[in-house]
């Protein structure tokens, strides 16, 4: 057992750092957001090309740094500390881990335009009626001859209107919420018969309803695995928000604790009072056990599927139900400037409350773990 | 980074194994199902195994007495005694004064006493809080006088919550030296025989109806100066020292797994209507967060001790562990007594001379209730969870 990071990883932390604390302070990032495309490209392309962070979590014969899930941590958690908006759940983590699991010609073909920067994802799994549940969706793929043909709509996409490429899960056969028959496709967002009408985020991110009319894709664009796959991907992608969540939330955190060292009420610093002492002192107390929930789920990504699953959903639940309490208390703490757009402070808290609930909040996981480890 | 068990931790965790099941002693086990309650030798029966082998004070330096475990090492111990239902150590000699004493003490008293902790000869209880000092433990006031030819202190005041007190030889004691210093100045640390002449026990029952803490009253007691741990009026440092020591212990990880096991167990025999208790969404709900408090604590816990490894802490983010540890504990109780419905009520005195009655309701149930009411001391004690969050806020925070 061995709970250090390495000289690289470390050496990784500090590169990613450096280079968003120059780039990414909190004015910086209200000016991408109101730019038409809502971000701003170079950041993207910094980071692919004078940084090398995309490369993180792939293998070396891939053209990657050799990395995995702790990587992802390191390099989302550090995003998590700014509020960054830049697609690398999406693109690194959810895209290329797919495509690092299932192997084959689309893995070759499209990694190293991850790596490059060229290539960004979106995950369109969500459906407008299959709330957390991977397998509830109704978007189909009919084979047709070598290749499929996708139908369907797919709800609050995030990145899409960003991405190059969609991974989108769809049924090959089966129905409700069957395993069987739900698969995981590469498309391409140019193909014909993909729309999309896009709008921003409450959190500052730009998102689609994606809708596949008639999409004509070909048979390699079938990433095989199926549900187990599909799961997979998203647990890793679970515990890379969470990560994001203990930069953001540990982030808001201090901001909340320096404001109280500030304002004074009452002739003192209200930090001086104990009932804003304990309420940071609790707020600290979360933050940490939300770092120790997304270490221990991300060790226990590479176990057999059960125990990953159980592990994932007991680091989410506690992740989300922390990040709550960091929000809403960092917000009662700054009082009405707290629920204003003026200071970070009410940022951090919209992020944190969409990751509560991204792939699933608190109880939902809280139910897969009592199915997984305790009798019916 | 990884979880896993190297061949040679491994082979640790074995041999672990082997030993509590070749060692444990049996009449302990035997006790332990029944449910009584455990005397002065048969703690030290478990004592004295482990002293032999050399593995009673698992976190001590080597030239102390130590095994020179590594931090998993340690982790691996915890985890296995906790699974074998092993009782529980006293602290007060192994993870409280002896390590105040290979930090502060002299070669003579290190010499004197540390021997004496490992091998059990000596039961030793700690005498800190007194009737108008709980929380605000600096404003102690039993006094100690140095005599006019330097030779020893006498002492006059009273100690409270003093537990085990009734089965110690010896106890260690914040006194005050100096009454005109800023309160956390005139404070020394004492090494009292409990034999000492003036020194009366008397017991506190608990809700319980447990007989573990204690009153003890000093009247001139005779305290020879060779027996002050580090310098006069510097005792808080020792205090300070050892209640550190004493919060990152506190935790309580592998015993409150062994605990939420026990619960899991009752509630899918007990049942609720035609289900089993744990298949009731409210409890299971109950379980199920518990596990995921104690996962949490259990990854703070070794992030603290890698840290500890690479030289930092345990620092006041062990206040940290203290407070949710105490909290889990207590949960754990909590849903022990709701398990047990009914039968949470009788009230179970023991067996006594001659009983061969089965006592009421179901074995597991007679320690629900008093288990509960007792555990709602460990918010209490070590420092309460208000004073640890008062620490997080001055020493982390620097509010």
């Amino acid at each position: 057992m061995d709970l250090s990071f390495t000289e690289t990883q470390d050496m990784l932390r500090d590169t990613l750092s450096r280079f968003l604390a120059d780039t990414y302070d909190f004015e910086t990032r209200k000016k991408m957001l109101e730019r038409p495309e809502g971000r701003d490209p170079g950041i993207w392309r910094a980071l692919a090309t004078e940084l090398g962070i995309l490369s993180a979590p792939f293998t070396e014969e891939q053209g990657g740094l050799g990395g995995g899930p702790l990587e992802n941590l390191i390099v989302m958690e550090e995003l998590g500390k700014v509020i960054a908006i830049e697609p690398y759940l999406q693109t690194a983590v959810i895209g290329g881990g797919a495509l690092k699991a299932a192997g084959g010609a689309m893995a070759d073909a499209l990694i190293p335009g991850i790596i490059g920067g060229d290539v960004i994802f979106a995950f369109a799994y969500a459906e407008p009626k299959g709330r957390y549940d991977l397998a509830r969706i109704e978007t189909t793929a009919r084979k047709d001859g070598a290749g499929y043909v996708l139908n369907g709509h797919k709800a609050v996409v995030y990145a899409a209107p960003w991405a190059t490429h969609l991974l989108v899960t769809a049924r090959t056969g089966g129905s409700g919420n069957e395993r069987g028959g739900v698969e995981l496709f590469v498309v391409d967002t140019k193909s014909a018969g993909v729309t999309r009408r896009d709008y921003p985020t409450v959190d500052g991110f730009q998102a689609s309803e994606v809708y596949f009319e008639n999409v004509a894709v070909p048979g390699e664009a079938l990433l095989p695995g199926g549900m187990d796959l599909i799961e997979q991907v998203v647990d890793e992608a679970t515990m890379a928000v969470c990560a994001e969540g203990q930069g953001a939330g540990r982030q808001l955190h201090e901001l909340t604790l320096a404001y109280t060292k500030e304002r004074k009420q009452f002739g003192q610093p209200i930090g001086r009072f104990q009932a804003l002492q304990f309420r940071l002192a609790d707020m600290m107390i979360e933050a940490e056990q939300v770092a120790s929930m997304t270490l221990m789920g991300t060790l226990k990504l590479d176990l057999p599927a059960e125990q990953r699953k159980a592990a994932v959903s007991l680091a989410k639940a506690k992740v989300s139900k922390s990040l709550r309490f960091i929000g809403q208390n960092a917000v009662q703490t700054h009082g009405g400037i707290g629920i204003t757009v003026e200071l970070a402070a009410g940022h951090y808290f919209k992020r944190l409350t969409m990751i509560e609930s991204q792939f699933g909040p608190a109880d939902w996981h809280l139910e897969r773990y009592e199915a997984l480890t305790l009798p019916a | 980074m990884n979880l896993d068990f190297s061949p040679e931790e491994l082979a640790f965790r074995d041999e672990v194994r082997a030993f509590i099941a070749e060692n444990y002693p049996a009449q302990l086990r035997g006790k332990q199902d029944e449910g009584g309650d455990l005397s002065k030798e048969d703690f030290l029966s478990w004592h004295k195994v482990l002293a032999k082998k050399g593995w009673i004070a698992p976190a001590w330096p080597v030239e102390y007495g130590g095994p020179g475990w590594t931090a998993t090492q340690r982790y691996i111990w915890s985890e296995e005694t906790a699974r074998a239902d092993c009782i529980r150590i006293m602290p007060f000699g192994i993870t409280m004064v002896g390590p105040v004493i290979y930090t502060f003490g002299t070669p003579e008293q290190k010499a004197r006493f540390l021997p004496r902790i490992l091998s059990g000869e000596d039961w030793w209880c700690q005498g800190y809080s007194e009737p108008g000092s709980g929380s605000d433990l600096a404003s102690l006031r039993t006094r100690a006088v140095l005599s006019e030819d330097g030779s020893h202190y006498i002492v006059n005041g009273q100690k409270t919550w003093t537990t085990m007190a009734q089965h110690a030889d010896w106890g260690f004691f914040l006194v005050r030296t100096n009454p005109d210093a800023k309160q956390q100045e005139g404070i020394s640390f004492l090494l009292i025989d409990m034999k000492t002449p003036g020194i009366t026990v008397r017991p506190i029952i608990t809700l319980g109806g447990e007989h573990e803490v204690n009153e003890v009253f000093l009247e001139d007691v005779k305290v020879p100066v060779e027996n002050r741990v580090y310098e006069e009026n510097k005792g808080w440092t020792c205090a300070k020292f050892l209640l550190a020591h004493e919060r990152t212990g506190i935790a309580g990880v592998a015993a409150s797994k062994r605990g939420i096991e026990r619960v899991r167990s009752i509630a899918s025999s007990e049942m609720d209507g035609d289900r089993p208790l744990l298949a009731n969404p409210f409890f299971r709900r109950k379980v199920a967060e518990l596990e995921m408090d104690l996962t949490a604590l259990e990854f703070t816990e070794l992030r603290t001790l890698a840290g500890e490894a690479a030289g930092r802490g345990p620092g006041p983010e062990s206040s940290v562990l203290k407070i949710k540890g105490s909290e889990i504990q207590q949960r754990i109780t909590e849903l022990a007594l709701e398990a047990a419905g009914h039968y949470g009520a009788p009230y179970f005195r023991g067996f006594g001379e001659g009983d061969n009655e089965h006592p009421i309701g179901p074995d597991w149930a007679h320690h629900t209730a008093p288990s509960y009411f007792n555990m709602r001391k460990t918010t209490i004690y070590g420092g309460s969870n208000e004073i640890q969050r008062n620490i997080i806020a001055k020493m982390v925070l620097g509010l």
